[in-house]
């Protein structure tokens, strides 16, 4: 009997337990639409992001980032079209992220911003393809999100372009060969090393568009290590190929948590060279105790910059630091500036809450290819067909522990 | 030649970590029979504990290691008073369902309580002890630090097991715990115990795993718990001079590989030394054959 009631308690401990770690992000995020303002009616937009899990960082900047842009507009427009959000937990893994978005679709969502990550941001685009539902993904950076792009091994499209999905941030080969061109015109090393994670869709589609430009360019590349999840904990490879090769930059297409590692190691191997990032090395100064004096000199691509001085950003960040307690990164901007873009183009589409998600995504699709527009993470913003955003990315390095323009 | 001898410290340096987790895995599976899968997730909660206790309470770095090894004691200790003691009798496969259930628990508690965000552990073995070769060849102070804690815990847990009242009581349950309790072992506390020790091992581990690698997440502990779990198997689970020979050799096998053959196959090559060496020897290294008795 005894153990019975241990058993249960156990189990009862450990249910509420993992229905508090599921949940407890989805519950806080969201909010319920402000029926107060009575007439208006309110479109239903959902996202679907890591909320809990390895990469629940990314998932959680972005939808804290779009509730920050939901509630400025609801704010702001009282009498106008309100927007409910509703983002749901898919954990980085895309059988998940489908069950996620089914429940949003049941919910009676409208208009989709899309998965966060991009493995999930694959499985989510097929099924809202086939719902024919508008999907606007912040951060979902792989081209198989988008489809109707050649692999570049094979030449050969294995994706169809799904046409209602677009994305907010660079897709990965514009990164690659924006890096590889950055190099070359800043001539900023003469021997390149670049390590990258081979089991990350983010990460080898930049490799490989860099590895193209490079061999276009005539850059000198030296020395390419690889590291997967599994051995994301020692470096001591990689950085003593890249050393003996005699590297002068090494080229860190990947995450700022394994650029942070690889930074504090070959500090402890007494290697020193120039790196350049692209912009998942963004938020590398937000680790907490991170020795930033480590990322002195670091540069990297990024669209967004915390400590930029506009109006916008720097609103942003203090309404962000306000009701979160943390310097905002790449993807809650991403994420603020698809909740806006999504908002301009419903209400200059004429969207109204009573349509549905078929009739929203037709116009919304005319009305995406047709507009420019101005965000945290780009002036001037614009979408063609294929679905990938056209905005420029600012080069940034780290000076005495902060972000500064390279221009 | 100094590539090799790099190599060499660098495989050390990472295997001496992943022996330090081993054996207390290796301690648990031994005694308690059965595979504590969240033995990874309190070398996590000690690396929090520790990290707190040193950044937030400014509390010297030893005296930070004192208090995650008390309270993952303690951890361990309730893990085991409630989760797995109720199912002492029930089948191993019952066991092991609900030791993944206190990992995803443990993971997803510590998400809840200090965030997802990666906290940078702060380092207090800094520096290099040895500098040969014209300085071409650094020993790092966290790789000493890492081999002789690792070679202290290794011959204490051995003595223990094999001088002391407890632990030969703890190797009398090991082997039959029907008949140790006829013998008027207390089962129960013995396995406690082990628990105990074991968790004690694991905030160690912790903090000396976050010092060679220090970023700090709720998930830090499952990736090295996997490579010290295969560690233990490599070396044969249940022996504690094998959990250190097995996480020694996975750390040179996985540095070496990744050096010499490519590093897109390291994993893939330290995976199949370790079923080459299962297939010859299916009880690990210096595992011991045991014939099931009918």
């Amino acid at each position: 009997m005894k153990k019975r009631i241990f058993a249960l308690t156990m189990a009862a401990v450990m249910t509420v337990g993992l229905l508090s770690g599921c949940g407890g992000g989805t519950t806080q995020e969201t909010k319920t639409p402000d029926n107060s303002s009575g007439t208006s009616a309110a479109i239903k937009i959902g996202g679907a992001g890591p909320l809990t899990g390895g990469a629940a960082i990314y998932g959680n900047a972005a939808a804290r980032g779009a509730q920050i842009a939901a509630d400025e507009i609801n704010a702001a427009n009282p009498d106008g079209l309100q927007i409910d959000l509703r983002y749901e937990d898919d954990a980085h893994d895309a059988e998940k992220s489908v069950n996620a978005y089914n429940t949003l679709k049941g919910w009676g969502m409208q208009v989709f911003l899309g998965s966060v990550t991009s493995t999930p941001g694959v499985a989510t685009s097929v099924e809202a393809n086939n719902d024919h539902m508008f999907y606007l993904t912040p951060s979902a950076s792989s081209t198989d999100v988008l489809g109707g792009v050649a692999n570049p091994l094979t030449g050969t499209v294995d994706i169809q372009r799904k046409d209602n999905v677009f994305q907010m941030c660079f897709v990965d080969p514009n990164q690659g060969s924006a890096s590889a061109q950055y190099i070359y015109d800043q001539n900023l090393g003469s021997s390149i090393a670049v390590i990258y994670k081979n089991d990350d869709v983010y990460s080898t589609g930049v490799y490989n568009s860099f590895d193209a430009k490079a061999k276009e360019l005539g850059l000198n590349v030296v020395s390419v290590t690889t590291f997967t999840t599994d051995t994301q904990t020692d470096f001591s490879v990689q950085l003593g190929d890249a050393k003996n090769a005699g590297a002068d930059l090494v080229f860190l297409p990947m995450y700022y948590d394994a650029a942070a590692l690889i930074f504090t190691q070959a500090n402890a191997m007494g290697y020193a060279p120039k790196w350049f990032g692209i912009d998942g090395m963004d938020g590398i100064l937000g680790v907490v105790g991170f020795d930033t004096s480590l990322a002195e000199g670091v540069m990297l691509l990024t669209p967004f910059n915390a400590d930029a001085e506009d109006e916008a950003t720097k609103n942003f960040v203090k309404t962000y630091q306000d009701k979160y307690g943390e310097v905002p990164n790449q993807f809650a901007a991403d994420a603020y500036d698809c909740v806006y873009a999504i908002y301009n183009a419903l209400t200059e589409a004429g969207v109204t809450a009573d349509m549905s998600a078929g009739d929203i995504c037709d116009k919304m699709v005319a009305q995406f290819t047709a507009m420019t527009f101005d965000g945290l993470t780009g002036e001037g913003m614009t979408w063609d067909a294929s679905g990938a955003v056209t905005k420029s990315p600012k080069g940034m390095v780290i000076q005495d522990g902060a972000y500064v323009g390279m221009d | 030649m100094v590539t090799f001898l790099t190599r060499l410290i660098n495989g050390i340096s990472l295997g001496s970590v992943y022996a330090i987790i081993a054996l207390g895995y290796t301690m648990v599976y031994g005694i308690a029979k059965m595979l504590n899968f969240a033995h990874g997730d309190v070398i996590m909660v000690g690396a929090y504990v520790c990290f707190f206790a040193v950044a937030n309470f400014a509390l010297p770095p030893l005296a930070g290691v004192a208090l995650a090894m008390l309270v993952c004691t303690v951890l361990g200790m309730v893990i085991e008073r409630l989760a797995y003691k109720p199912l002492r009798q029930a089948p191993s496969l019952a066991v092991l369902i609900t030791a993944i259930g206190v990992s995803y628990f443990l993971q997803n508690g510590a998400q809840l309580l200090w965030g997802s965000n990666n906290k940078m552990f702060p380092s207090f073995l800094s520096g290099d002890a040895l500098s040969l070769l014209n300085g071409d060849l650094r020993v790092s102070l966290v790789t000493v630090v890492n081999v002789v804690v690792c070679v202290v815990i290794m011959l204490a847990l051995t003595w223990f097991t094999s001088r002391t009242k407890m632990g030969k009581a703890m190797r009398a349950c090991s082997e039959d715990k029907g008949a140790a309790q006829l013998m008027g072992i207390n089962v129960d506390t013995t396995i406690s115990m082990t628990f105990a020790i074991g968790s004690a091992l694991a905030a160690v581990a912790g903090v000396l795993y976050m010092s060679s690698y220090p970023i700090l997440v709720p998930t830090t502990g499952s990736m090295p718990g996997i490579k010290a779990f295969t560690a233990a198997v490599f070396g044969g689970i249940g022996s504690i001079p094998g959990a250190f020979l097995g996480g020694l050799l996975l750390g040179v096998i996985e540095i070496f590989a990744g050096g010499y053959i490519s590093t897109q196959l390291q994993n893939a090559i330290v995976f199949a030394v370790l079923i080459v060496v299962l297939l010859v020897k299916p009880s690990g290294l210096l595992g011991k054959q045991i014939r099931e008795k009918v």
